[in-house]
């Protein structure tokens, strides 16, 4: 039996009220829930050894730089990533990205081809819209079908020796679809092509194997794993982390500065210029043990019995239409209800305690493929309940009947 | 009737609601009852941009007095838009532009004009005040 009363006790906010109501959060695809585990490491740091890393002589500095490297361990055994400088700390999923793109100007010919889906989140597309207006790269799109699926008979076909990237996300953020990321890579790397993955919306469900991926780069945000804002990851395979020049200059990033020339540090200091957050990263570790603790595995089959006692129940609902219907996806629901705007259900849900994201979720391109303005996106982690799956669907049927 | 007396009247209104759910429905009721702008303003030309619920405005001045019309595609953006134009509508761009929305508190509506909210509201009410202001500097 999955310890749901307990993990609950785990998180401090589960149990506050929102307009007089208890907090069903269900907006866990834009940012999870923070449990005590990780807000006690956040305390002791503040509380006990703030103080700058890599630099000093002193104690406080020593015992900082310690805790934050070994942060960096945690979450290159976590991806199983060979080196520990192969994970380059992050201010998140975006800033990952705009680095390896900021890399790539570099590397790209006119011409050149980087091929993107249609699933992507706006962070996994616009960086990369900038990199080819810089270098004359063209960019290609993977597309989806009715379920949200990506089509891979165009992929394929789509992919050539002018490619020289693809990037796709590993779990769609706005549908739950989860991609078959294992082909994508097998099938661009036959073309010679590399692969990021962005795994923003992935990490919060399952435990992805860096080098079983054979992947190039893969991205992540703690935020959206039980870790704080601010802070996420980049992983690269030393080879290509190596050909990437610096993204941004500053401290921490050198190996010698004079003003004829400066030469950079070895990796991940040459990717990570300025100091960190330091409290973040150091979180970010504790995080990634307290999902590990609970269990990818058991993760995965809990929140699956949610989803699919969610997608039944919500399917009662007469006018409702889910987007995204892979069979393989995580705990995420986008609906309609025929009629009614998303951001009108989405008004009378709050005012019953029940927090959901509403409108495009940042993937502009996927709503316009579905024709609507947005939808009702219910994205469920493993401490939510089926009880509050019931408050949900009562709070739907009962804005229905007010809004229709 | 000034904009003043035009809000005490509505705050009296609300007064008269229990709770939330009666609130609501009342400003459901409203978007749902009232046609509020031509369809032929109901284009980009008009839009204003409120990332979630699409906000139209529309403005022309009769007899001195500036005639808002808006529209939008949420029906509870568009029951905060009926309460608006019923401020605004119909006065004197002098008076639209040294209006506040204090109101708007009162009746229990602040989160709909919250900037951080998207719906276009907090957008509008500047439209209006901009229209105000234009056909202000007509007048001059
Ligand atoms: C799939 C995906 N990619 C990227 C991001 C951006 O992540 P962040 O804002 O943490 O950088 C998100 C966040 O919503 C996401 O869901």
């Amino acid at each position: 039996m999955f310890p749901i009363k307990e993990i609950r006790k785990d998180f401090p906010i589960l149990s506050r009220k929102v307009h007089g109501k208890p907090l069903v959060y269900l907006d866990n695809g834009a940012t999870s829930q923070t449990p005590i585990q990780v807000i006690d490491v956040i305390v002791d740091y503040y509380s006990n050894y703030n103080a700058n890393i890599h630099r000093g002589v002193h104690n406080l500095s020593q015992e900082a730089t310690d805790k934050y490297e070994e942060a960096r361990h945690k979450i290159q055994n976590h991806f199983n990533a060979k080196h520990a400088h192969e994970i380059i700390m992050t201010s998140g999923t975006t800033e990952s990205i705009n680095l390896v793109a900021h890399g790539f100007a570099s590397l790209l010919d006119k011409g050149d081809e980087i091929m993107v889906s249609a699933l992507e989140h706006h962070s996994n597309i616009v960086p990369w819209q900038m990199l080819c207006e810089k270098t004359g790269a063209v960019l290609k799109v993977i597309h989806m079908n009715d379920e949200g699926e990506l089509v891979l008979t165009e992929y394929s076909k789509l992919l050539s020796n002018k490619t020289k990237l693809v990037f796709v996300n590993h779990i769609s953020n706005a549908l739950g679809t989860i991609n078959p990321i294992e082909l994508i890579i097998e099938k661009a790397h036959q073309v010679g092509a590399a692969v990021l993955i962005d795994g923003a919306q992935a990490c919060p469900h399952v435990k992805p194997d860096v080098q079983a991926l054979n992947v190039d780069f893969y991205v992540a945000s703690a935020h959206k794993m039980c870790g704080p804002t601010g802070v996420g990851m980049l992983y690269g395979k030393e080879a290509w982390l190596n050909k990437l020049p610096p993204y941004q200059g500053g401290g921490e990033m050198i190996a010698d500065v004079t003003f004829e020339k400066t030469t950079y540090a070895g990796l991940p200091h040459k990717f990570e210029a300025g100091t960190p957050n330091i409290c973040g990263g150091i979180a970010f570790g504790a995080a990634i043990d307290y999902l590990n603790a609970i269990g990818f595995d058991n993760i995965a089959a809990y929140e699956h019995e949610l989803l699919e006692y969610a997608t039944e129940k919500l399917m009662e609902i007469e006018g409702l239409k889910i987007y995204g219907t892979s069979k393989n996806k995580t705990s995420v629901i986008s609906f309609n209800i025929e009629g009614i705007h998303p951001y009108d259900i989405g008004t009378i849900l709050d005012k019953l305690g029940i927090a959901v994201r509403t409108g495009h979720h940042c993937a502009q391109p996927i709503m316009a493929y579905f024709k609507i303005p947005g939808t009702v996106r219910a994205s469920f982690a493993f401490y939510n309940t089926k009880e509050e799956v019931d408050i949900l669907v009562a709070g739907v049927k009962k804005a229905k009947m007010m809004l229709a | 009737m000034s904009i003043q007396d035009i809000q005490n009247d509505i705050i009296e209104e609300f007064a008269m609601f229990d709770d939330w759910e009666e609130r609501y429905q009342y400003m459901i009721d409203l978007g749902k009852t009232l046609p509020l702008i031509d369809e032929q303003y109901k284009t980009d030309d008009y839009l204003i941009k409120g990332c979630q619920s699409k906000v139209w405005v529309h403005a022309n001045m009769e007899n001195n007095k500036v005639v808002f019309t808006a529209d939008s595609d949420a029906i509870i953006t568009k029951g905060v838009i009926a309460i608006l134009i019923r401020v605004f509508s119909n006065q004197r761009p002098k008076d639209i532009i040294d209006a506040n929305t204090d109101f708007i508190d009162k009746i229990g509506l602040k989160e709909h004009l919250s900037p951080t909210r998207a719906n276009g509201l907090v957008s509008m009410i500047k439209q209006l005040k901009m229209y105000a202001f234009a056909y202000q500097t007509q007048l001059n």
